[in-house]
């Protein structure tokens, strides 16, 4: 499924984030392919924010649409 | 533009040593800055970017130079390249971190000790990593890292003098595995070990400046670093378990619509205590009319009149209605600065406290439907203040896209705070129904051309991606200086344009242009918008000051459509002198005068509407209807069109892909 369908408190794998510059930013921010994150919020038709440890970033939906994770 | 090997022009004399200060926003840097440098700081503006730098002495051979927060260094935006150019050029990097965002933090750390420089790093809020319950294994962290940790609280100088007698103790440390063997091959083509690394991180200046081209390994130097860094914290971390504590709990509330609104609008309220009651009335009725109506005019009056005779152009220019050395100074530092210190003030604390960002969050839905993103609420809230200060600050935004689509709407529809004062005086004797009409159509206004705009521009904005820090107390040392620096910096940036736009206005006026554009736009103002041919000053006025446009209605005779006209005529009239010279600044001369001439357009054309609308109806239905109506189908039009185009666009895609 998509990062957007996610639901609070899941506990997600990320498997793809197709956009080059988003991925760069996103594995300095402790993200990357292949990592398990937490869904800490769903804002409705707004921005999914996942945390990490004590990492949390909020990303739009829009991104959120094109990221491909896969829930545990 | 210079590309960045201009670190000479921070005055830094040969032989004296650099040690550069680099870390994340939010880890303490400017605190440790602070501590570290005492008294004696200079601070200049980066070439080629917006970007103050301070720099500061730390002993007779070493300057201590601060730095962007970052998260990494490369060519993402202005920051990045401002760090990475002065960090390629330190003698020595004192690399702070935050010990409650190690996996985050030391991404930026392993990059820098990648570069193969002199590394030491300041281990920051040791307490607050406490009481969450991290325990952090600091000599298997130096070792791991190859560098020296010295462990802080820079805030209460913990640590400070552990760290002052190891700086030159900074050493290389222990490159990401995996690289070494291409890090040295790219070395021998280039001026140094750090740009190798960033050429084959892919970083196009670097490359060129080096004369190859740029690698195409970001990625796999990225996954290695973070899988290395990774596998640092999980030895060198242990996460006591915390329980959800209260700052979890508001901040959550904090970006959930139905709570986060209310809080929201709440601290919009406070804000508006502050800045529009507060500093715009008692404040700057002090700083304006006390002290530079009162004092100031007075002086420079005398001054000049013993040189120069009252009345000839020269007094005019000088000293007259809109005199160089009067209006501006007066308009500036009397109104002005009071309103962009306040702003700064409480922008510095929702910053500092983690609310901005949570703000970002819960407002993104609604900014991405006209073609912007959550970050984008920062410099509208600004423009509410000074519209000029906000055009300064759209530079934070993601892309051109965005910046042009939040210039135009800030100088369209924000009015700003000296602005908004007269214009809430005028509606309120209107009565509710006109305040919530004048709301509604402003608002209207900027949803529609808002959403066309990105229905009609081409490309695509950027989306949010956005950390979110922990919530905590601003700090008031912090909170202070950020307040300063930021306000100096807009004092220097608009005090030329301010007193350009006096000169150019002044001569206007003396060689009788003012009473030709006057009496040429009379079939506008009287024929068009229904309002008598004096509103046409105020129009005038209101180029050169916003709040003069409004104030200039105030004296005259109108009925209360005749005032609902010219309040939305005049709010989205051309900003004022000072942000139409800052729009020119920041924008190529064509599209700022295209942006110019359409504002222009737009708030006759609205007011027009208005006027006419009002005519319509007899005395069967109140005035308000028809307009209200017109306004909201205007929005459900635009909603329509971007709707319509979108599809269409997502249709082509289809086809080009069928076609492929």
């Amino acid at each position: 499924m998509t990062l957007d369908k996610a639901k609070k408190g899941q506990i997600l794998k990320i498997l793809n984030i197709p956009d080059a510059k988003i991925r760069a930013q996103a594995i300095r921010f402790g993200i990357s392919e292949g990592e398990m994150v937490t869904c800490s919020e769903v804002i409705p038709l707004g921005p999914i924010i996942i945390r990490k440890n004590n990492q949390e970033i909020a990303l739009g939906r829009n991104l959120a649409r094109q990221i491909t994770v896969v829930s545990n | 533009m210079s590309k960045g090997s201009d670190f000479m022009e921070l005055d830094i004399p040969p032989g004296v040593k650099k040690i550069v200060l680099a870390g994340n926003p939010n880890s303490g840097k400017s605190v440790l800055f602070n501590a570290l440098t005492g008294m004696y700081v200079d601070v200049s503006n980066y070439p080629g970017t917006t970007l103050e730098i301070s720099y500061g002495k730390y002993s007779d051979d070493a300057v201590i130079i601060d730095t962007p927060g970052v998260y990494g260094i490369s060519s993402f935006n202005d920051e990045e390249r401002t760090a990475r150019d002065i960090i390629l050029k330190a003698d020595i990097v004192v690399n702070i971190i935050n010990a409650l965002h190690l996996e985050r933090d030391l991404f930026l750390t392993q990059q820098i000790i990648d570069t193969g420089l002199p590394v030491i790093v300041a281990l920051n809020m040791m307490d607050e990593a406490e009481r969450q319950g991290l325990s952090i294994n600091i000599d298997l962290l130096s070792s791991m890292l190859g560098v020296k940790v010295i462990p802080m609280v820079a805030i209460e100088k913990k640590g400070l003098e552990e760290l002052k007698n190891n700086i030159f103790n900074a050493s290389r440390g222990i490159t990401t595995p995996g690289i070494e063997e291409k890090l040295q091959e790219m070395e021998k083509q280039t001026f140094s070990r750090g740009e190798a690394l960033l050429i084959l991180e892919g970083d196009p200046i670097i490359a060129q400046r080096n004369g190859v081209p740029p690698g195409k390994m970001q990625e796999e130097i990225y996954l290695k670093r973070r899988k290395h860094v990774n596998s640092i914290v999980d030895k060198v971390v242990k996460y006591n378990k915390s329980e959800e504590d209260f700052k979890t709990k508001l901040s959550s509330l904090m970006i959930r619509p139905y709570t986060g609104i209310p809080i929201f609008l709440l601290s919009m309220a406070v804000l508006y205590e502050v800045i529009g009651v507060f500093i715009a009335q008692t404040v700057v009725g002090f700083t304006e009319e006390t002290i530079m109506q009162g004092y100031y005019q007075p002086f420079i009056t005398e001054l000049l009149s013993k040189w120069i005779s009252i009345n000839s152009p020269l007094w005019h220019i000088l000293a007259g209605e809109f005199g160089f050395l009067t209006m501006p100074v007066i308009y500036l530092l009397g109104l002005l600065m009071p309103l962009v210190v306040g702003f700064y003030l409480m922008l510095s604390i929702f910053e500092d406290s983690g609310y901005l960002p949570r703000i970002a969050v819960l407002t993104d839905r609604i900014l991405t439907s006209i073609g912007l993103n959550g970050r984008a609420v920062i410099p509208i809230i600004l423009g509410f203040g000074c519209v000029t200060m906000a055009t300064i600050v759209t530079r934070i935004l993601g892309s051109d896209r965005e910046r042009r689509i939040a210039i135009f709407l800030l100088g369209l529809t924000i009015p700003c705070s000296a602005q908004l004062g007269i214009i809430a005086g005028m509606l309120a004797g209107l009565g509710p129904p006109y305040v919530l009409l004048y709301i509604l159509i402003i608002f209207s206004i900027l949803a529609s051309v808002g959403t066309l705009l990105n229905a009609a521009l081409p490309g695509k904005s950027t989306d949010l991606i956005i950390d979110l820090p922990p919530l905590r107390f601003p700090r008031a040392g912090n909170v202070l200086k950020k307040t300063a620096t930021k306000s100096l910096h807009f004092l220097l940036e608009a005090a030329p344009l301010f007193a350009l736009g006096a000169l150019i206005i002044s001569v206007f006026q003396i060689t009788g242009f003012l009473d030709l554009v006057q009496n040429l736009i009379k079939p506008i103002t009287v024929g068009w918008l229904g309002l008598p041919k004096e509103a046409t000053t105020a129009f005038i006025m209101g180029i050169i000051r916003r709040d003069f446009g409004a104030a200039g209605l105030m004296s005259l005779e109108l009925d209360k459509i005749q005032s609902l006209v010219a309040l939305v005529t005049i709010t989205l009239f051309v900003p004022c002198i000072a942000s139409i010279m800052m729009l020119f600044k920041e924008r190529s001369k064509k599209e700022a005068l295209v942006m110019w001439l359409s504002s222009l357009f737009i708030a006759f054309l609205a007011g027009g509407i208005i006027s006419k609308l009002s005519k319509l109806t007899g005395e069967f239905l109140p005035v308000y209807y028809p307009i209200a109506a017109f306004f909201i189908v205007l929005m459900m039009v635009s909603f329509a069109v971007s709707r319509f185009k979108s599809r269409t666009e997502k249709f082509e895609e289809k086809l080009e892909g069928v076609g492929k």
